[in-house]
């Protein structure tokens, strides 16, 4: 007794140092007195490095794949640069413009208008922006096919003044002469177009950009677009008339002055033309536009020119949604062109009749193939799975065949007396056949997670519920279903999301009625090209199937959810 | 076979057999008999038809042929759910989806019982098996032999007259094998129920049960209290079946009396007790207790039989030693010694010579 008194209290030089190691309270540490948290780590380190490794084309698969277009459509649906990329000049001046004054642009709004649909026609960009509009504003489409050709005009009266003036102008090697430095003539006449070498690249004679500053800039654009685009040979390209009005007005502007310092090339020509010039037939351009359509006096192009000129829009969305721009901020469209809040509303509803009809008749099945020997239960299997192994429209197309007026279906409830030959039943063509075929073509992806849920319930609980008293009912109700949940909640989430998205089958056998918003997709993808309405709509089909499945989340929880063990 | 048609007999089962496929018997001909209140374990190979003599009690199988009585009345054809057994299965079956409180009042709610009742009796079930806390738990919650706890008071709450236990403690660990055990005969005990319990395990079955059924091959080998079945095994399966076993085989050289002459294939003559030998010629199995057997010379008791023996192996196994001999002939010849003060330890290689009483020797079917 007194031996262990001693040892606890005696001051043992080892024991107290055990003891202090005992009460140390910092962080752990490893053999080599670093922290344990950090040596741990750097263990752990290469292991997560070799797996992110062998993970990695995967992963880069499934980005390029899966998430990449996924992000692009999400863009798309609001991504608007076409107005602004075609029209830079006019959406830069309309900035200054009061859409709800009641008052027109002014003169140089349509000035820029003119240059920039000049460029966009040689560049047959204006029938594109056309569309564009015209989802916003009917007519807004043949409004720029016109303008395209009318512009030509417009710039040919300030080319005609030139060329009467003199024939100099009239030249393509004259102006190259003017404009053009010394080295790049000197190089661009020796290059023949047969030789197949590149063509020297335009470039721009030292200080005729000060004195001629708007000439130039065209110049440059007529320069690129024909040597880049047109592929000809610029030193015998005649100018685009584009290029005559910026010089008519460089001639009229504030560098006219300082024209009689150039002593380069033509220095005589321009002097001459600087003197004429002041004295030329101006042109009205808000007039010019006015005889081309008189939409361009009108205030709605303008309204929508300006309304969709920033980068980013929430135009689509708002057509997805039946609401439209207006100069009030959004509003909702006129009743008659309301037809997206519907198809939501279909889509929503067809999706659940289906997957309820697939839990009804799923259910059964999974639960006899979950109770059948597996020699057969895999046999009956393979008819579930038989489907599968047919073309998607062949199924649909059958389903035609079936449930016609005039269909094997009618036929038969009309031999039973079921119903009246004048008074067949309309199945096909409405909700009713889109219903039938979906929930026949979505069946087995409520069967499969339905089965291998049912087979993981081990007839056990069955047994003891019955040895406890419970009826067949009962026992089944109380303790069978609800652990077949997770499998009617896996097989539901699979066949839901599935349907709200389908396109081919409602596509068949929907008519009118019965179809879904992804054909309302499908038909702004391949036949109006409106990608970005077909964006919009899509985004909001997966923002209402993610928050679905939030809710699911909450009320059932994901983790009741099982495709199997 | 041991099948005594007491009048008080509260389970009966009278020529019952059953085929699942139609041409093998799984159970052939199984008779037995149980008054009320009794502990009987059916006890067998894995395979020997006990599962399934439980399923029909139960209801769950129906019996091919022959008839199932419980108080008299015949149950064929009654449903599981009306007959009132309580049950407890291998792997639990407690709903998973339901708390340990739910569990427990499930066949209280089907048997429409008012609330306050309910919580009630499912509190005195859990109490009773020290699992008061644990009501408001999942079954995933609870360690192994928690959830067979629970089980056991599932089976009990709604106060069956008969409870059947299919291998109720074979997942869990020795020691708590051992506890459950006494809990569960001492349960049996206090509450007056009758248990039909089934295991594979021999010990489980003598130390927990008031009688042993012995299955093989779809029949009882024999029904005896523990210490019978032990001590006075009927046939050869069960001398085998039940603890350690020495057999020596051999003829059959003359029956006189209660004792017989048996002459040993390895060589020496013995006197055995003729349990199912009958006449001379016959072949058969003679069967000694490895603790009923002697070597020292001093306390050799009166009239002993005696044979020559070499030791093979010595194993301390802590109370007792274990020593391994060739005797006439076979190499697994077990003896087996208390841990005494005074005792000997042999050696390999040892000469020794080794006797037992007449009567601890049973002569066996071959
Ligand atoms: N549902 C069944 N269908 C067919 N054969 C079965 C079935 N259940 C058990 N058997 C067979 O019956 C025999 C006895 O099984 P069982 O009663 O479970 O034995 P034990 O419980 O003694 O291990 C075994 O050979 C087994 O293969
Ligand atoms: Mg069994």
């Amino acid at each position: 007794m007194s031996d262990v008194n001693n040892a606890t209290t005696a001051p043992n030089s080892a024991l107290a140092a055990e003891r202090a190691e005992d009460e140390y309270t910092g962080p752990m540490l490893a053999a080599d007195g670093t922290p344990l948290k950090r040596s741990l780590n750097r263990a752990l380190r290469r292991q997560k490095i070799s797996a992110l490794l062998l993970i990695a084309p995967l992963l880069i698969f499934v980005l390029v794949t899966f998430v990449a277009p996924i992000a692009d459509m999400l863009f798309r649906s609001v991504e608007n640069k076409i107005v602004q990329d075609t029209l830079p000049r006019t959406t830069t001046e309309l900035k200054n413009w009061d859409s709800e004054g009641g008052e027109l642009p002014d003169q140089a709004v349509y000035k820029s208008l003119y240059q920039d649909i000049y460029v966009a026609q040689e560049r047959k960009l204006h029938t594109r922006l056309g569309s564009r509009l015209n989802y916003e504003l009917t007519g807004a489409s043949s409004l720029f096919r016109k303008s395209g050709r009318g512009v030509d005009d417009i710039g040919e009266v300030y080319q005609d003044q030139f060329e009467d003036l003199n024939a100099f102008w009239k030249k393509g090697e004259n102006w190259n002469d003017v404009l053009g430095s010394d080295a790049w003539l000197a190089t661009m006449k020796d290059w023949k177009k047969a030789s197949g070498d590149a063509q020297p690249p335009f470039e721009m004679r030292d200080g005729i950009a000060d004195i001629l500053p708007q000439t130039a800039n065209y110049y440059l654009i007529f320069a690129d677009f024909v040597q880049n685009e047109d592929n000809d040979n610029l030193y015998k390209e005649d100018p685009w008339p584009l290029v005559y009005s910026a010089f008519y007005d460089d001639l009229t502007g504030p560098t006219a002055e300082q024209i009689a310092a150039y002593a380069g090339p033509g220095a005589t020509e321009l002097a001459q033309a600087a003197a004429a010039a002041p004295s030329f037939d101006s042109v009205d351009y808000a007039q010019a536009f006015a005889d081309i359509d008189k939409d361009w006096v009108e205030l709605p192009i303008w309204q929508t020119i300006a309304t969709y000129s920033p980068r980013f829009t929430n135009g689509y969305f708002l057509n997805a949604v039946d609401m439209q721009k207006t100069p009030d901020g959004p509003a909702l469209r006129p009743d008659d062109e309301r037809i997206y809040w519907t198809l939501f509303k279909r889509t929503l509803f067809m999706s659940v009749c289906i997957t309820l009809s697939c839990i009804l008749l799923g259910y059964p099945v999974g639960w006899i193939l979950a109770n059948l020997p597996a020699r057969t239960a895999n046999l009956l299997m393979i008819l579930v799975l038989l489907p599968f192994w047919t073309s998607l429209l062949v199924r649909t197309s059958a389903w035609k065949v079936m449930l016609q007026q005039q269909g094997v279906i009618n036929d038969t409830l009309v031999w039973l007396g079921v119903v009246a030959d004048d008074s067949r039943l309309a199945l096909i063509n409405n909700q009713t056949g889109t219903i039938i075929a979906m929930t026949h073509i979505l069946l087995p992806f409520m069967i499969l997670p339905l089965y291998s849920v049912m087979k993981t319930v081990p007839p056990s609980y069955l047994r003891a519920a019955k040895s406890l008293g419970a009826t067949n009912w009962t026992a089944f109700w109380r303790v069978y279903f609800p652990q077949s949940v997770p499998g009617i909640g896996a097989g539901s989430i699979l066949v839901f999301i599935l349907s709200i998205g389908y396109y081919i089958t409602p596509e068949i056998v929907g008519g009118r009625t019965g179809t879904f918003i992804s054909n309302r997709i499908a038909y702004h993808i391949s036949s109006s090209l409106n990608w970005g309405l077909a964006a919009a709509l899509g985004a909001i089909l997966l923002a209402v199937v993610l928050g679905l499945y939030y809710a699911y989340d909450k009320i059932v929880g994901i983790d009741n959810v099982k495709l199997g063990g | 076979m041991a099948d005594t048609s007491a009048t008080n007999a509260f389970v009966e089962f009278e020529r019952v057999q059953k085929s699942y496929d139609g041409e093998n018997l799984v159970v052939k001909d199984l008779n037995l008999s149980m008054p009320k209140g009794e502990f009987l374990t059916m006890l067998g190979p894995s395979g020997s038809g006990k599962t399934t003599c439980l399923m029909m009690l139960a209801g769950f199988e129906t019996a091919t042929h022959g008839d199932i009585r419980l108080d008299g009345k015949s149950i064929n054809n009654i449903p599981p759910h009306k007959r009132g057994i309580g049950m407890v299965f291998q792997n639990y079956a407690l709903f998973p989806h339901m708390t340990v409180a739910e569990n427990l009042s499930f066949p209280l709610e089907v048997r429409k019982m008012g609330k306050s009742d309910r919580e009630e009796k499912v509190k005195i079930a859990l109490d009773r098996v020290q699992m008061g806390d644990f009501g408001g738990r999942r079954p995933a919650q609870l360690s192994g032999g928690q959830q067979q706890r629970v089980a056991l008071a599932r089976a009990l709450v709604f106060e069956p007259e008969l409870v059947l236990m299919d291998e109720p403690l074979g997942a869990l660990d020795k020691q708590l094998r051992e506890t459950l055990q006494f809990e569960i005969t001492h349960l049996a005990h206090e509450l007056g129920i009758t248990v039909v319990y089934v295991t594979h395990d021999q010990t489980e079955a003598l130390t927990m049960s008031d009688r042993v059924a012995v299955f093989e091959n779809g029949r009882i080998q024999q029904l005896a209290p523990p210490d019978l079945l032990y001590e006075e095994p009927e046939n050869s399966f069960v001398a085998q079946f039940i603890g350690e076993n020495n057999t020596l085989e051999g003829v059959v050289k003359e029956i006189k009396g209660g004792t017989c002459l048996v002459q040993l294939d390895g060589g020496g003559l013995i006197e055995a007790k003729p349990i199912n030998v009958t006449q001379a010629g016959e072949r058969t199995r003679v069967s000694i207790r490895p603790e009923r057997v002697e070597f020292n010379k001093d306390r050799m008791p009166e009239g002993a039989h005696t044979l020559k023996a070499e030791v093979l192996e010595f194993v301390y196994m802590g109370d007792i030693f274990r020593t391994r001999l060739r005797v006439a002939g076979t190499d697994n010849f077990i003896i087996k010694t208390r841990n005494a003060p005074d005792q000997v330890r042999l050696k390999p290689g040892q000469q020794i010579e080794i006797g037992w009483l007449a009567e601890d020797c049973r002569a066996l079917d071959a």
